[in-house]
């Protein structure tokens, strides 16, 4: 807080007293920076993250090794990306279920590209533009023609399975051409003893942090999500503003697509089925919420990073894999309930 | 030549006839109370204004030239700004947020722009002390009272140095002190030369601040007088329909 000195000339009469008070209203803020950190979800589920993981150094002597953590992160970090853009458009009360049969589009799409001979950098273009003529497409339909996200998205899921499936010819494609030593490391190497794909992330979600914080294009994504009428009013071309939250949701599916094949070294029509489950599932956990409005940069990496933790623990504990979706279900339905009681609380 | 002039202004939605053929001309350093029963009409016409929407008929003129606005934007380019009968605020977003929503203050740090929050927070402290209304920018709109909010949604038009104000019932929920302050500034922006339309169920502030008062009932003006033409009496029985027209 600063102590900067207020105006007072105002044009009326008997200022002073007034305006002292007032000047010290203004500079009030309801709560500090700490307890402003407490109150949000991320928060909470950064602490079931750490008990979990403390739970989980007793269980599994196999839990705290450095070769596991690498795995946790790595895996986390695809999910963690699409779940970045995920939040945007969960911000708008919007839902994009097309993001699994995305990856698997822009898998074969990228694969093919990669494996006729092209180099890396017409692979990635072609992957981000399928990315993005597929945001578009879901955008414009759901902004110009005001039809439901949640149905415009389910058709493009199937839509773009298919495509896949087409242009793939149900074949795997696993040559990626003169870049594909260059392509496989940057998906599945690390740097400094991180996995490349946890620095996208982390780069990312600085850069996401950032455009919530200080863009004018997070503002009024957030305050459409809050009353699109109202910021319709306030000028705000909302139509526009859902198109590019789209695109830009498919565009961090694309990023993903491109680091996930290069990781794995092979591209199938098949990838990506039912992750926009866990996609959702991270960013709720991350405290979206699916009215608008509320969104978090680190919510979506914490979210993922809970989703993982809790496939991995399972695993180390002996639980057969077939409970992995259970347990995720119940923390979704958790993490909406804790919501549910802290805003109760106010 | 008026500042705005309203010709023959209709407005139908579906088999509702909200207005019609309405004229009105507001001069500026003017200020006209535009009042009615529920339902009368007096918001429509006050966002064919401002552009939320056209008029199925009619012209609407400013400074003499012929407008027409597609979106609220182009009024407000035209120099009118609104404050909503609803308020039309965001609740996730502060106080100074929604002041300054669509038009948010930025700072350049080398080629970024990013929003300018001490800056925003400090134009609409000043602001919220000009209205004397407890406001704090930071706060959430969504934990304020309403008397906060429409603070809030006054503060708004208080940024740019529009020509024409209007005001749909900008002092339906606040205090005694509060209410005295907008209509202090409604002085204010008389003498500088602003016009303002005052919509208001409420008698003596109109009568306080208006140089005119205009009446609509069901969709028809059936009344355009000045101020002190008229009485109390005769605006409530022209609002009910005691009175024919005047
Ligand atoms: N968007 C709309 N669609 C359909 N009908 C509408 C719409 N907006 C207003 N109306 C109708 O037009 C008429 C005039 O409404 P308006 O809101 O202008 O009244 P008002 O004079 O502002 O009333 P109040 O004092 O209650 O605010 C009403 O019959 C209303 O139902
Ligand atoms: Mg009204």
């Amino acid at each position: 807080m600063n102590n900067t000195t207020k105006k007072t000339s105002t044009g009326s009469d008997k200022q002073i007293d007034h305006a002292a008070i007032d000047a010290s209203i203004t500079q009030r803020q309801e709560v500090s920076a700490i307890g402003a950190i407490i109150r949000t979800q991320p928060f909470w589920v950064f602490v079931a993250i750490l008990c979990i993981a403390t739970v989980m150094t007793f269980v599994s002597d196999a839990f705290m090794t450095e070769r596991n953590m690498f795995n946790i992160t790595r895996n986390f970090a695809f999910f963690g990306i699409m779940a970045l853009g995920m939040s945007a458009v969960i911000c708008t009360a919007g839902i994009d279920l097309s993001v699994g049969s995305l990856l698997g589009l822009c898998a074969i799409t990228l694969g093919l590209t990669m494996q006729s001979g092209w180099g890396i950098e017409m692979g990635f273009i072609v992957c981000m533009l399928t990315a993005a003529i597929v945001g578009f497409i879901n955008g414009f339909l759901i902004a110009y023609l005001k039809m439901a996200p949640f149905v415009v998205t389910l058709g493009m899921l199937a839509m773009a399975r298919s495509i896949a499936m087409v242009l793939s010819n149900n074949k795997m494609i696993y040559e990626f051409g003169p870049d594909m030593e260059l392509f496989e490391w940057i998906g599945g190497e690390s740097m400094l003893g991180v996995p490349n794909v946890v620095w996208l992330l982390i780069v990312m979600t600085l850069i996401f942090w950032w455009i919530w914080k200080y863009s004018t294009w997070g503002r009024w994504v957030v305050a459409i999500g809050g009353n699109a009428h109202a910021a319709k009013l306030a000028g705000i071309p909302v139509e526009r503003m859902i198109v590019s939250v789209y695109v830009v949701c498919s565009m961090c599916t694309g990023l993903a697509a491109f680091m996930f094949i290069g990781y794995t070294g092979s591209a199938t029509n098949g990838m990506g089925v039912s992750y926009e489950l866990n996609v959702i599932a991270a960013t709720v956990i991350g405290g979206a919420n699916l009215m608008g409005g509320i969104v978090y940069a680190f919510g979506a990496a914490i979210g993922a990073a809970l989703v993982e933790l809790i496939r991995n623990s399972l695993l180390l504990a002996g639980i057969p894999a077939l409970w992995q979706q259970f347990f995720v279900g119940l923390f979704l339905i958790l993490a909406v309930l804790l919501e549910q009681i802290r805003n109760r609380g106010r | 030549m008026s500042l705005l002039e309203l010709k023959e202004i209709t407005k139908r939605f579906g088999a509702i006839s909200a207005l019609q053929g309405v004229n009105l001309a507001i001069e500026a350093g003017e200020a006209v109370g535009l009042m009615g029963d529920n339902g009368a009409g007096k918001s429509t016409l006050m966002k064919i204004i401002a552009g939320n929407f056209p008029p199925t008929s009619g012209d609407i003129r400013i400074d003499g030239n012929l407008v027409s606005f597609n979106k609220p934007l182009d009024a407000r380019n035209s120099g009118i700004e609104i404050v909503y009968q609803d308020l039309a605020l965001c609740d996730n977003l502060t106080a100074s947020a929604n002041v300054f929503l669509g038009r948010e203050l930025k700072k350049k740090i080398g080629p970024f722009s990013m929003l300018d929050y001490r800056g925003m927070n400090e134009r609409a402290g000043e602001l919220f002390t000009e209205l004397k209304s407890e406001t704090r920018p930071r706060d959430l709109v969504k934990q304020m009272s309403g008397g906060q909010r429409q603070a809030v949604a006054i503060a708004r038009t208080r940024l740019s140095d529009p020509k024409l104000v209007l005001m749909d019932e900008p002092t339906a929920a606040i205090s005694v002190r509060q209410v005295a302050e907008v209509l202090s500034l409604i002085k204010r922006l008389k003498d500088t030369g602003h016009a303002v339309v005052l919509v208001s169920h409420r008698m003596p502030d109109v009568f306080e601040v208006c140089d005119r008062v205009a009446v609509l009932r069901r969709g028809i003006k059936v009344a355009d007088k000045s101020i002190d033409q008229t009485s109390t009496e005769e605006v409530t029985g022209l609002i009910t329909g005691a009175v024919e027209a005047a």
